[in-house]
């Protein structure tokens, strides 16, 4: 429907398309074709595993590669022992891993890879499917965490201490209906920021496009100016996908700090 | 008015909701800056709590721009 006016399809960018592999058939009707979406997050994989490892030499005095990873992990060491305590340091592979897919992910989509012909940089955090896997896996660890460590307890979550008892029987229904919302609004908080900065530098692009079509006059008036807020736009894109990357990891270890330490 | 008006016209005013968000995300940084200054040797401890208030009225826009999206592409 808003495709039909404009020239540039701002939606067109979030499109799955097989690589390869597209007869591969888990079950019957369950496809496994290696998609473009697979592909950036092996690439992620990949650079995660290459940055990493080039700052794993534990050399004494440390170089400027073995710095950025250790600053990288001293980040994620330090936002676990702030918000979960001693407890938290078991946590730090979890998080860590979790923060820097998300982080490569999402700075990942931005590099203009586009320039070359035929290559199209896709975001899979701008995907409700990658999110909602990564947040079903933070919300397993905090149930089973929270189950292991303090039994049927854990319901105490929904109880706060010193609540009188007649308000127990509005508070638990709102604390159970916060409790289980926390999924999908972490999925929802990653997926929407990063697709809602995409389409927006897409629908600036075609109003450069358009602008400058339209002659010198229209292109001075409205293409320069939209083309000045693409590159101010995709400055806070970055700055957006490292907060949002962040806040993924700061909501994770806060709902952890729930299971290990109850309220 | 057809229905597809309906739902292009409820995508526009979900864009409200997208604009007090920001309000919202204002006055999170604002506050936070106010206090900062006050006593810079307290803000570095705070700046956790500074991106869940961030994150939670953040979230807020984001549902207004889900709503549209849904409207726009139902």
């Amino acid at each position: 429907m808003a495709a039909e006016e404009g020239k540039v399809d701002p939606m067109k960018q979030f499109t799955i398309e097989p690589l390869f592999g597209s007869e591969w058939q888990l079950a019957d009707g369950i496809n496994i074709a290696f998609t473009n979406s697979a592909l950036w997050m092996a690439i992620t994989a990949i650079l995660v595993t290459i940055f990493v490892a080039g700052g794993m030499k534990r050399e004494v005095v440390p170089g400027r590669w073995q710095m950025a990873v250790e600053s990288m992990t001293g980040f994620i060491d330090d936002l676990l022992e702030a918000n979960v305590g001693k407890a938290g340091r078991k946590y730090v592979p979890y998080i860590f891993t979790l923060f820097m897919f998300i982080l490569f992910g999402n700075l990942l989509g931005l590099v203009p890879v586009g320039l070359i012909p035929n290559v199209h940089a896709f975001t899979f955090t701008s995907h409700f499917t990658v999110t909602g896997v990564l947040a079903i896996m933070s919300f397993s660890i905090v149930l089973i965490v929270g189950f292991v460590r303090h039994g049927f307890h854990f319901f105490s979550l929904f109880v706060p201490a010193g609540t009188p008892l007649p308000m127990v029987f509005f508070i638990a229904p709102i604390e159970f209906i916060s409790f289980m919302v926390r999924p999908f609004s972490l999925a929802l908080r990653l997926f929407v920021a990063m697709m809602a900065g995409h389409v927006l530098l897409k629908v600036l692009a075609s109003f450069v496009i358009a602008g400058g079509a339209g002659g010198p006059a229209l292109g001075a008036a409205v293409g320069v100016p939209s083309f000045i807020l693409m590159v101010a736009i995709s400055a806070l894109e970055i700055l957006v996908a490292g907060i949002q990357a962040y806040v993924f990891a700061l909501l994770t270890s806060l709902y952890i700090n729930d299971a290990e330490n109850l309220h | 008015m057809d229905a597809t008006a309906a739902a292009l016209l409820g995508a526009g005013l979900a864009a409200i909701g997208a604009g007090l968000a920001a309000l919202g995300v204002g006055n999170v940084f604002a506050s936070f800056l106010e206090g900062a200054l006050r006593n810079p040797g307290a803000a570095d401890g705070q700046q956790g709590r500074l991106f869940i208030g961030f994150a939670a009225a953040e979230l807020l826009g984001l549902l207004a721009f889900v709503i549209a999206v849904l409207l726009i592409f139902r």
